[in-house]
């Protein structure tokens, strides 16, 4: 009967594809210089996806280092060149491997391919407007993004490899161009393309806070709003004040490197080139100003995904949101937390244990909103009617994710155990499972999810299901027994771990998360050719509402032009998780609410 | 386009470019935040070279408050649709910026006369912090004065200029703040420092 009532409201222009405010556009003008949020969120999603096949990809070929320490792929050497000497990844390629995957896929996948995608596609649509604040700006972001690419991908391309000294980019290794061959241009390249997507993504973030604060639709009050919008204006707030201060640590790294200043140098010695002539310089310092973006940064990463969760959770569970108050509260509590506890990662840099105790104590307090998000994803599952689309499977998988990798978070942000952990494989198991596997799986929820929305066709179901399966039980195959590794003293960073008696244990279980790890690559590209073939052959979308849901997205047409309501922006009446309520099965926001209707939810 | 797209906008809303530019300063100011905690963090280690700042930073200091004061001018006979003095003020405000960035620099070219490196392997971070933090923002600066210059030309050129108030309120809101971060820095500079 609603779902009736969708459809009439918007009958006559169902069938409008083209609202008056798409112009005659160019192609170039369409899909390459767009101004429209839309094409925007395909340039950031197609861009991160390719980023996302190079990382995964270099990840496969350290992997298999890893795995084979002591074989001679001839293959490799005609791929990699002198990387590759004698079909082994030489030592300077690996870390040059681990770097750049490491900077690729928290940048340019997770950051800009995740809120870059979903926060362009879905607040003008879910909050009722015709665009961003500026669309302009909003067009220089992707540019900006591109551009950083550019000059990232051609670092990958320079005679002394691409940046090698780990994603972090601490100095000396990325402040002396005489540090390692990857410390020239290649950081030089790094640092350029890192200052282009800083500006980038603070373009974006400022036009999508303007945007949720100043744009929103008659009736949507900021409590009415989706909670994906609620975590991505928390997403945009992190990034826009923590960005800056990353790219101050970098203005004076710059000056170390090019200008012979002491803010990080001291007078070390180093061999081959003797002592540096720089005083009193403090490495420590930079790991301050990098962790006070980088431990915010992992929560622009996961924020997102906690927002589309929540979002694909209620709709197909047909059931509301459990506790949207506590959802909103808590994510403004890891938000406000995130600025708070950066030191955790710097426990072992001879940090003042006092002061390492107080940032223990903040770190474990994330445990609380956490646990919150966690409990109430869990109790809007209990008892919903659940529909297993593809996407509410990796919307489940996400709390899975997020549980198995928030739990080592525990260890971890314990500064007694962190001692013992740090820079071990544990380290590597934690944060891949929290951050990168679980939000990656927030992002393949929402491009299942509103893939309709974006292409006006559906991604194939037996796909989706065989990408889900594979990816969550390769994930967990993967990463749960570099626990193990961890514990046991396994170092992360290392090339080869043969020469160690202690790590002979693992030859055979380091070969088995390489093989995995190349099956669960394989099935990625299953998702790739899902997603292109789709975009083309896919089934259409007939109904405007497919996944029946409340908010505003599933109003516009199937197809929307450029101001995505073809006549005007509806007004919403109600919040976004009217499920199950009073007999209806769901209830727009565009619905009034009727005279005989029960107050509570 | 932008325009258009931007009509559902209600009236007693604030301007979406005035948020954009809000969230922007909050940006910045950030930006220096962590530059200034950094400052006070290497302040407290050893090897820090305690230095006087050259008079010519007053001087500057007293002139960008006075540019404030012009652009506030300058918004007021906007709203009360004075061309002229509309055209005057906003066109003393960017000479008054051109003046700040040369004193600036002049600060510069006095602490090296002082033998005082601000780069180079000579260079004590103290100094090197100073300039940095002074150089960013005197790109601000510079990026103010562009737009200055941009919106003085326009008014010089269009017949009507007074109509569309926006580019100048979001012209002196950012100058505004840029003179609050000078004051800022050169406190800090001058008495943490």
């Amino acid at each position: 009967m609603s779902h009736e009532a969708v459809l009439h409201g918007h009958e006559s222009h169902g069938h409008d594809d083209h609202g008056h405010h798409e112009h005659h556009d160019t192609f170039l003008t369409k899909y390459v210089f767009s101004q429209d949020h839309k094409m925007i969120a395909k340039q950031f999603l197609i861009t991160g996806m390719v980023w996302a096949v190079l990382g995964g990809l270099m990840s496969v070929l350290f992997r298999l280092q890893l795995g084979y320490p002591d074989a001679s792929f001839p293959w490799l050497e005609s791929i990699l060149g002198k990387w590759a000497k004698g079909g082994q990844i030489t030592p300077e390629a690996y870390y040059a491997l681990v770097t750049t995957h490491g900077t690729v896929l928290v940048f340019f996948v997770l950051t800009a391919g995740l809120s870059g995608t979903f926060a362009n596609f879905l607040i003008p649509l879910q909050i009722g407007a015709r665009d961003m604040a500026s669309p302009f700006l909003n067009m220089l972001s992707y540019w900006f993004f591109f551009t950083a690419s550019i000059v990232m991908l051609s670092s990958l391309f320079v005679e002394t490899g691409p940046f090698s000294g780990g994603w972090t980019a601490y100095p000396p290794l990325s402040a002396l161009h005489d540090a390692s061959p990857g410390s020239k241009t290649g950081m030089d390249l790094w640092i350029i393309a890192m200052a282009l997507f800083v500006v980038s993504s603070l373009l974006g973030g400022l036009n999508y806070i303007a945007t949720i604060l100043n744009m929103r639709t008659k009736g949507m009050s900021m409590t009415r709003l989706p909670l994906t919008i609620w975590a991505l204006f928390f997403t945009a707030v992190l990034g826009v004040l923590s960005f800056p201060v990353l790219l101050s640590g970098m203005i004076l790294l710059i000056f170390d490197r090019n200008f012979g200043t002491s803010f990080y140098l001291s007078d070390i010695y180093v061999n081959g080139v003797g002592a540096l002539s720089n005083e009193g310089g403090s490495a420590i310092l930079f790991q301050h100003l990098f962790w006070f973006l980088g431990h915010p940064e992992v929560y622009i990463i996961l924020l997102p995904a906690m927002g589309m969760v929540s979002e694909i959770m209620s709709v197909n569970s047909r059931k509301p949101i459990f506790g949207y108050m506590a959802m909103l509260g808590s994510l403004f509590a890891i938000a406000i937390l995130a600025f708070l506890v950066w030191a955790h990662h710097m426990f072992v840099t001879g940090l003042n244990p006092f002061l390492g105790s107080v940032f223990v104590l903040l770190t474990l307090l994330i445990a609380v909103p956490s646990a919150i998000k966690v409990f109430n994803w869990l109790t809007t599952l209990w008892r919903g009617n659940i529909r297993f689309t593809p996407g509410m499977l990796f919307a489940i998988g996400f709390v899975s994710l997020f549980i198995s990798g928030g739990l080592t978070g525990i260890w971890l942000g314990n500064a007694a155990l962190d001692i013992y952990l740090h820079d071990s494989y544990f380290v590597v198991a934690h944060f891949h499972i929290v951050m990168g596997v679980a939000s990656m799986f927030g992002m393949f929820a929402g491009v299942y999810h509103w893939f309709p929305k974006m292409y006006g066709r559906y991604l194939n179901n037996s796909l989706g299901y065989i990408h889900f399966w594979i990816t969550l039980a390769g994930a967990y195959m993967i990463f749960w027994p570099m626990h193990y590794q961890g514990l046991a003293g396994m170092p992360r960073r290392y090339f080869d771990f043969s020469i160690w008696e202690s790590f002979k244990q693992f030859a055979e279980l380091n070969r088995f998360i390489s093989t995995v790890a190349m099956i669960v690559f394989a099935v990625q590209i299953l998702f790739l050719i899902n997603f292109f073939y789709s975009i083309f052959k896919g089934r259409k979308v007939t109904v405007l509402n497919p996944w029946e849901s409340n908010t505003l997205e599933w109003t516009t047409p199937i197809r929307p032009g450029h101001g995505n309501w073809p006549g005007e922006i509806p007004e919403v009446h109600r919040w976004p998780y009217d499920y199950g309520k009073d007999g209806h099965d769901f209830i727009p926001q565009t619905t009034p609410v009727g005279a005989d209707e029960t107050e509570t939810h | 386009m932008a325009t258009e797209l931007n009509t559902s906008v209600g009236k007693n809303k604030m301007h979406p470019y005035k948020m954009v530019l809000y969230a922007g300063l909050g940006s910045i100011v950030m930006m220096f935040a962590g530059l200034t905690s950094a400052y006070i963090v290497k302040k407290s280690q050893a090897n820090w070279l305690d230095f006087e700042l050259p008079k010519v930073f007053f001087i500057a200091t007293v002139v960008i408050l006075l540019s404030s004061f012009t652009i506030q001018m300058a918004v007021k006979k906007a709203k009360e649709g004075l061309q002229n003095p509309y055209r005057g003020f906003l066109s003393l405000t960017a000479i008054l910026g051109v003046v700040f960035m040369i004193l600036q620099v002049q600060g510069f070219m006095a602490l090296q006369a002082n033998n005082i490196a601000l780069t180079g392997p000579r260079s004590n971070s103290a100094a090197s912090f100073l300039f940095v933090i002074t150089i960013l923002h005197l790109l601000h600066v510079l990026g103010g004065v562009i737009a200055l210059i941009g919106v003085s030309f326009k008014s010089f050129l269009a017949k009507n200029n007074t109509e569309n108030t926006l580019p100048v309120e979001l012209l002196s809101t950012y100058w505004h703040f840029v003179d609050i971060l000078w004051i800022y820095l050169f406190v800090f500079l001058h008495w943490i420092g």
